[in-house]
């Protein structure tokens, strides 16, 4: 037989195809033909393959090869064919057994390593959907590939162990993992925040009813802190949210920042300066997800929110309304998860002292005005908390004993969310920020006295019928909190005081 | 000087090939038609007429040691094309346009102590 055929996984951002990888040797002058739409750094894989096969003391058919990835219409990228392309080119040569019921995965170096690739964990779930109960992957990508619990996972450091295993069935026992998720130890703490009682509050009321948070306030009172602390108040993450997360920081290449078996929700703080390509993902060649969607089931933080360029936030309003992300390019629309707390922190003035009576502010009163104006009206209509970050007094510093810790928190923020999922259990969502407005009006009313007091506000203009709604999902939340059957007025009323930012 | 010397002993080398070539051909029954038939543009190292009246353009590599790639790996496309005008070329002036006609290609890699293999690749174009 002088045809060889194995399976590879081509990945379209989150969504894997399977592969079919056949290799067909004919006579004819030495020649090698390479179907099915492969980019550049797939092209390159005959150079890649060819010598890793001679220095792995395997023969190199001196024919006519012809190489096929179908489906031919799906364009193929990235160099993860590789391995499977070896394999089939072994198996046509007629120097190998037959490979069935096994993907393959791996990049190939020079000297016949196989190296890590990106997207491994997306790759498996598609090859396990198609049926293929082994994968052969680099070792580099072991952590991520053991998330896939229903394949048999063979990790392989070199293409001569592949070929070993596949002729006689032996290879080396891969070192055991360590799957135990991480420890909270050397993790931030929100004991290490000092004061800020109402941003704290702010805090644990964004965790729990997954409520978008403003933090307003001068340089250096903590509004970064807090925000960092945020995932270690919010509760830990499914597995299949987990396998989610991990897909995606896969495919993006970021899981050296992050252990592929983590359960901490991710914080994902893009600079101020940062495009809208690397905030919602995209690319030209291969579209690689963004910001939002690495911070997806965890924290999008962005410090100095007015300074980002024209755009940039309001390229998040998709993202925050429908919870992922599609971009549209030349090669096709791909969709990504992008479901995250948004926290957004900025100065109250370009100077960053209007603040308390503001006494040292340098910048003029329009300054002032068009400084926060720069955060667009329909972004800050999605955000159900603005809290002012005042500075830390004399007082709070000096006080010896620590706030309460992250775990005591987290606690309260688990209990809560708990209550609203009974609440929602025959609902589609899950969080009190997810209520639709319809829903507001009738089965998740607040008490008689809160929607008064909120219809009075609603004539004196004070709020609109949008910041109404609002009000009453961020009361919900502190109804959880409290232990309130249901939304009351001082639930109202805090949550009231917790949307503008102003004293009661 | 050293170059001359070395083009030479390339073209003993491809010559010895060649030599080896054709009686492997005639070894199975082929008629040979011509041998380096050179034109301006070229030269076909062998044209043979088999038993079944097919024509065979054919293009001897020799190589004395595959340490620098495959002999029939420096058939690149350009030479491929080459070949190809070759043949046609040859056909008219032997007045032969319209024959069935193929071109094959055949590796000869000669050893250090005088042995050799050779490697018939039929109809690559």
């Amino acid at each position: 037989m002088t045809l060889g055929m194995t399976f590879g996984v081509g990945l379209q951002g989150l969504a894997g195809n399977l592969v079919t990888v056949e290799v067909d040797i004919a006579d004819g002058l030495p020649a090698y033909t390479l179907l099915g739409l492969p980019d550049a750094a797939l092209s390159e894989s005959r150079d890649r393959v060819r010598s890793a096969l001679t220095n792995s003391h395997e023969l190199w058919p001196n024919r006519k090869v012809t190489v096929s990835l179908s489906p031919a219409w799906l364009p193929k990228s990235g160099p993860s064919f590789d391995l499977a392309i070896a394999v089939a080119l072994l198996i046509a040569n007629q120097t190998l057994p037959n490979c069935e019921d096994t993907v393959f995965l791996g990049e190939l170096s020079l000297d016949g390593k196989v190296r890590s690739v990106r997207g491994a964990l997306p790759a498996l779930l598609a090859a396990a959907k198609a049926g293929i109960t082994r994968a052969v992957v680099p070792t580099a990508n072991l952590a991520e590939a053991k998330l896939m619990v229903d394949l048999e996972i063979i990790p392989m450091q070199t293409l001569s162990e592949v070929l070993r295993w596949l002729r006689t069935g032996e290879r080396a026992e891969a070192e055991p993992l360590d799957l135990e998720c991480e420890s909270d130890v050397g993790l931030l703490d929100f004991a290490d925040v000092a004061g800020q009682p109402r941003a704290r509050l702010a805090a644990e009321i964004a965790a729990t009813g997954g409520h978008h948070l403003l933090l307003i306030g001068p340089p250096g009172t903590g509004k970064t802190m807090i925000a960092q602390r945020l995932p270690t108040i919010l509760p830990k993450l499914s597995i299949a949210q987990a396998l989610e997360v991990t897909a995606v920081h896969s495919i993006a290449g970021t899981l050296g920042n992050r252990a592929p078996q983590s359960r901490l929700a991710p914080f994902v703080a893009p600079h101020h300066t940062t495009t809208r390509v690397a905030m919602v993902g995209g690319g030209a060649h291969v579209i690689r997800p963004g910001a939002s969607s690495l911070a997806h089931n965890g924290v999008l933080f962005i410090d100095e929110a007015p300074e980002c360029g024209p755009g940039i936030l309001d390229s998040l309003r998709q993202p925050l309304e429908s919870g992922e992300i599609t971009i549209a390019r030349s090669i096709g629309n791909l969709t990504f998860p992008a479901q995250f707390l948004l926290v957004l922190a900025a100065n109250p003035c370009p100077c960053g002292k209007f603040s308390g009576r503001g006494r040292n502010c340098t910048c003029t009163s329009q300054q002032v005005r068009r400084y926060l104006g720069k955060l667009s009206g329909p972004l800050l209509d999605r955000i159900d908390l603005r809290v002012i970050v005042d500075p830390v007094s004399r007082i709070e510093m000096a006080q010896n004993e620590l706030g309460e810790s992250s775990a005591v928190i987290r606690e309260r923020v688990i209990e809560a969310r708990e209550i609203a999922a009974k609440r929602f259990a025959s609902e589609s969502w899950k969080l009190n920020s997810q209520i639709p407005s319809r829903a507001l009006r009738t089965t998740y009313q607040p008490e008689r006295a809160a929607m008064n007091f909120l219809h009075d506000e609603l004539d004196r203009e004070t709020i609109t019928a949008r910041g109404l709604h609002k009000i009453i999902r961020t009361a919900w939340t502190l109804a959880d909190l409290h232990r309130h059957a249901i939304a009351t007025l001082t639930d109202v009323k805090q949550a009231y005081t917790l949307r503008d930012g102003v004293e009661q | 000087m050293r170059t001359v010397k070395k083009k030479s002993l390339n073209r003993s080398t491809g010559a010895v090939g060649e030599e080896f070539a054709a009686q492997y051909l005639l070894n199975r029954g082929d008629e040979i038609l011509a041998r380096n038939w050179r034109i301006r543009e070229g030269e076909l190292d062998l044209v043979t007429l088999d038993r079944s009246g097919l024509i065979h353009m054919i293009e001897v590599k020799t190589r004395s040691s595959s340490a620098f790639g495959h002999p029939l790996e420096a058939i690149d496309s350009a030479k491929a094309h080459r070949i190809q005008r070759l043949a046609l070329a040859w056909l008219a002036t032997n007045g032969a346009l319209g024959c069935d006609y193929q071109i094959d290609a055949i590796a000869v890699l000669i050893s250090s102590d005088g042995s050799h293999t050779i490697e018939l690749r039929a109809n690559v174009l």
